[in-house]
């Protein structure tokens, strides 16, 4: 009877792997639903949702849901929800359009005025959260309903546009080819010798660049960190996956590039999008401030004694939250090319839905940036491919509402299997 | 003796993914024993229980359940309790909010038709009250009755679904010494009626109180179980560990320096009463290298004082001074508390803690993030080399540093907050019972630690209920009684005793003075 009772020696490397594994089952998981629900589509509109001008589309429909997600991440994982974002976006547009078209103000300053509202509004919402302890969910609600009243009052009514061409460009606009156009196949031309629309293959060869060079540097970001790791002894997921992964990943890139480059080439809107995704994922994973809203949203009491200023942390969430429902009212109206009373409405639920398809947990502390984009790229397709296939907009919502109870339903089931 | 069985469980092996929780487990409970299961921290004693109380239910392990004669298949907690069996969970599973006549009936109402009976509620419950000693309006709320009385209450609640074999599951961890005895005898009155109690517990001196068998659990295997007569404290703490304990506590040569950490006319009040003062005037101090305990009862203040200095997250109308190092340190907030050298293990780990759902290695760096980080930005490998490295010193049992803090034992959590603190890298540690809920072998390591620390010229404050523990390990001992010093011991002159003694009369004197002031 003395046998030392010795900590179980697992082979460690072998142990980190699967746990590496386990953590990104998750993500695979969405990346493999994302792709078989555009598969999906692919044929029941008989490629009609390949198309160049639909993908460019499918991104301009999204984009204001993207950005409000990605801070809406960071409010559901610090363990907070905020209602008010769609009406607080449809308020910020109708700033920006009568700043622009009824005082005639320049759009970058108008941008950033209206920006810098929404950050206000947002730090408000936050300081009552926060400091008053009142439930976000009260709070926002609350939001809610003042911003929608504050558009009807502020527009009485009436539709405020058209914006000045500068702006429209942030949502119809596309990056500039600097370097022109290569013909891959030139276009037919018709009887009277102009060329018919869509024929041949002219690629926008500035996106083309911009594109391998995203994935390239993608490549070697993923591959420099696996190998740190590795010199520290911790493999991360298995090296044929490793492979699987970035191959895909990178063909789908791939893809997407020569896809937007047969048409008008990368929107502005995707160029704003790709920064904001990806500094939400560095602050996320590598940022102290991203670790402490995870450890807040995972125990707000231990984060406290661990001496987290949580109060402060929850003001700036909400105070960023403010800030990206601005910038996506402001996309949004530039995509219609007008303020409208109603803009905005009900969008908080798109927006919500979306970061819980892509994984979070309504209790805090759990959630991914890559999550939410591919959770919100997931509804964008299904919208997109549901109305090509001219699904009634009442089946439509049936649908949505029912990939999201069983997304969440799914991820719940495989978690209680683990 | 007959050997008549109430219960048998026969070769149980419980299988989680990687992991076998139990193999070939064995128990027999005679009627009318009070049958103590002793074993180290994720041994396998709750997943047994869980196992029997249908938690786990048939199918999911292998192995046969004879109750009352009967082989047993429960499918739920519904089956087993229909049956007479009922658990008391270590974490109490009481409603705050509700009063304590609705906790009792939760689930099992007094009604007809959907419709409660409150007239039955209030009667039923009262009479069960009364049973198991406890003066209580029915109508109180939970959450208005201290630790003690709500474990009164889950076993009244017990009592009312007819219970026929009672386990309890670390009944008296949150429990005073009072409290503990008081509900020791209520055990033993229970026997004496012929009820039949399991009972899951560290404490080995009250299973020597109480029990009539002991069944040991080790990595999942019975070890053995032995009669009363055959039980002594050496030979329980052998078969848990698998090898001989020789001292309890490991030995240390202090070498104390001048004092580093000084508290000075500290008063607190309570956050929700605030005419009620919590601390009356506190003056302590911890010198460099010493392990000073705060001894006294449940409800003393010793927690309230600690986390009160710590960053003001205890009361309000603090007032006094903090010295470390003799300057005047600003404790005012968590992170201010925590730069001016100080840190705080809480005696709840899960609470407050622990971020249960992230793993190992985000939990060591959390209190000191910018010591794994550059402007902001975290320098993921570093922190990864923090994390093995303060795993390897704590000795934390774990596949590796991504293992997810929920799925640890009670030890090995307490060995992560532990390591969190020091990688702070604080001048003084306030330890809240370190060692609450957790087994032998992990409290070694424990002490061990504490020693190291103290070795290496840190002040430590040990706060605990365990009153061996502080003569064990500390080289001087606060006595605190109802928020104020009742006395300060040397570790070598102290004994349980004098803490006693100390704390009784620091009772009466504070009674005199209240009725001379009357």
């Amino acid at each position: 009877m003395s046998t030392e009772v010795a900590a179980p020696t697992t082979n460690a490397g072998r142990a980190s792997a699967r746990d590496a594994l386990k953590e990104n089952l998750r993500e695979y998981g969405l990346v493999i639903a994302l792709i078989a629900i555009m598969g999906f589509f692919w044929f029941t509109t008989n490629g009609v949702l390949f198309y160049s001008v639909n993908l460019t589309n499918i991104v301009l429909q999204n984009s204001y849901i993207i950005v409000m997600a990605l801070g809406m991440l960071l409010v559901i994982v610090a363990g907070h929800i905020d209602l008010s974002v769609g009406s607080v976006s449809g308020f910020i547009g109708a700033v920006g359009a009568v700043l622009m078209v009824d005082y005639g103000m320049n759009p970058l300053l108008a941008a950033a005025i209206s920006i810098a509202i929404g950050a206000v509004i947002g730090g408000a919402q936050g300081y009552f959260i926060a400091y008053m302890k009142i439930p976000s969910f009260i709070v926002t609600l609350a939001g809610l309903l003042v911003f929608k009243g504050l558009v009807l009052f502020m527009l009485g009514g009436r539709s405020v546009g058209p914006f000045p061409t500068e702006f429209q460009l942030l949502s119809s606009g596309f990056i500039p080819d600097l370097i022109g156009p290569i013909t891959l196949m030139a276009p037919s031309l018709n009887a009277a010798g102009a060329p018919i629309p869509n024929s041949g293959i002219i690629l926008h060869s500035t996106t083309l660049l911009v594109g391998l060079l995203l994935v390239g540097l993608m490549l070697f970001l993923e591959i420099r960190s696996r190998r740190e790791r590795e010199s520290h002894g911790y493999e991360g997921e298995p090296f044929v996956f490793f492979v699987l992964k970035n191959l895909v990943i990178s063909a789908i890139l791939l893809f997407l590039i020569y896809k937007f480059a047969s048409y008008r080439g990368l929107p502005n809107v995707l160029m704003v999008m790709a920064v904001l995704i990806a500094a939400f994922m560095f602050m996320t994973k590598r940022m102290t401030f991203g670790r402490r809203i995870y450890a807040m949203g995972g125990n707000e009491k231990a984060a406290k004694l661990s001496g987290i200023n949580t109060e402060r942390l929850t003001f700036f969430v909400f105070t960023i939250m403010g800030m990206l429902a601005a910038l996506a009212g402001l996309i949004y109206a530039a995509r219609l090319n007008m303020a409208t009373p109603k803009a905005g409405q009900g969008l908080e639920l798109d927006v919500i839905a979306a970061v819980f398809v892509g994984g979070a947990s309504a209790l805090g502390g759990v959630g991914q940036v890559t999550g939410a984009v591919i959770g919100a790229f997931i509804m964008g397709v299904m919208n997109n491919g549901m109305g090509i296939m001219g699904i009634n907009i009442d089946w439509q919502q049936m649908i949505k509402g029912i990939v999201l109870l069983g997304a969440v339903a799914f991820d719940l089931y495989n978690k209680k299997k683990a | 003796m007959s050997d008549d069985y109430i219960l048998e469980m026969r070769g149980i092996t419980k299988t989680f993914p990687g992991v076998k929780a139990l193999e070939n487990v064995n128990l027999q409970v005679r009627r009318g024993d009070i049958h103590a299961i002793c074993g180290e921290n994720g041994a396998g004693k709750s997943t047994l229980m869980k196992v029997l109380s249908g938690v786990y239910p048939f199918g999911t392990y292998e192995g046969e359940i004879v109750y009352e004669g009967r082989p047993m298949r429960f499918a739920g907690i519904n089956d087993s309790e229909h049956e007479g069996i009922v658990i008391i969970h270590q974490e109490l599973a009481l409603v705050p909010m509700l009063s304590i006549g609705e906790n009792m009936f939760l689930g099992n109402e007094q009604a007809s038709g959907g419709i409660i009976n409150w007239n039955q509620v209030r009667r039923r419950s009262s009479e069960l009250l009364r049973k198991v000693g406890l003066r209580e309006d029915p109508d109180t709320l939970v959450t208005n009755i201290g630790t003690g009385k709500q474990q009164l209450v889950e076993i009244a609640k017990a009592l009312a679904k007819d219970v026929k074999l009672l386990i309890l599951d670390e009944p008296t961890a949150s429990l005073s010494e009072k409290d503990s005895q008081a509900l020791l005898d209520l055990l033993l009155e229970f026997k004496a009626q012929g009820l039949t109690s399991i009972m899951i517990s560290h404490k080995l001196n009250e299973i020597k109180r109480v029990a009539d068998r002991i069944t040991i659990i080790r990595d999942g295997q019975t070890i053995e179980t032995m009669e009363k007569a055959d039980v002594t404290e050496d030979r329980i703490v052998a078969s848990m560990v698998g090898r001989t304990l020789e001292n309890r506590y490991p030995s240390r040569t202090p070498n104390i320096g001048e004092p580093i950490f000084e508290v000075r006319n500290w008063s607190v009040y309570h956050p929700v009463h605030p005419e009620r003062q919590i601390i009356k005037n506190i003056n302590l101090n911890v010198r460099k290298g010493e392990v000073v305990g705060i001894a006294g009862l449940m409800g003393a203040g010793r927690t309230e004082f600690a986390m009160s200095v710590f960053g003001r997250s205890y009361g309000t109308k603090i007032t006094g001074e903090v010295y470390l190092h003799g300057k005047q340190a600003d404790t005012s907030t968590v992170g201010r508390a925590v730069n001016a050298g100080l840190a705080y293990a809480t005696e709840d780990r899960k609470t407050y803690g622990l971020n249960l759902i992230d793993h190992i290695k985000h939990n060591v760096t959390i209190a000191n993030l910018p010591g794994v980080a550059r402007s902001g930005v975290i320098d993921d490998m570093g922190e990864l080399k923090v994390a093995n490295e303060y795993r390897r010193k704590t000795n934390i049992r774990s596949s590796s540093v991504y293992q997810i803090t929920g799925n640890l034992s009670g030890g090995n959590q307490q060995k992560v907050v532990l390591s969190k603190w020091l990688f702070s890298d604080p001048d003084v540690l306030i330890l809240d019972e370190p060692t609450r809920g957790i087994d032998v072998g992990a409290k070694y390591e424990i002490y061990t630690i504490i020693n190291k620390l103290a070795d290496e010229g840190k002040g430590i404050l040990v706060i605990s209920s365990e009153m061996p523990e502080l003569l064990g390990i500390c080289d001087r001992i606060y006595v605190l009684n109802e928020g104020r010093i009742v006395g300060e011991l040397d570790g070598r002159e102290a004994s349980q005793e004098k803490i006693m003694r100390a704390i009784v009369r620091g009772e009466t004197s504070q009674d005199m003075i209240e009725r001379a002031a009357s």
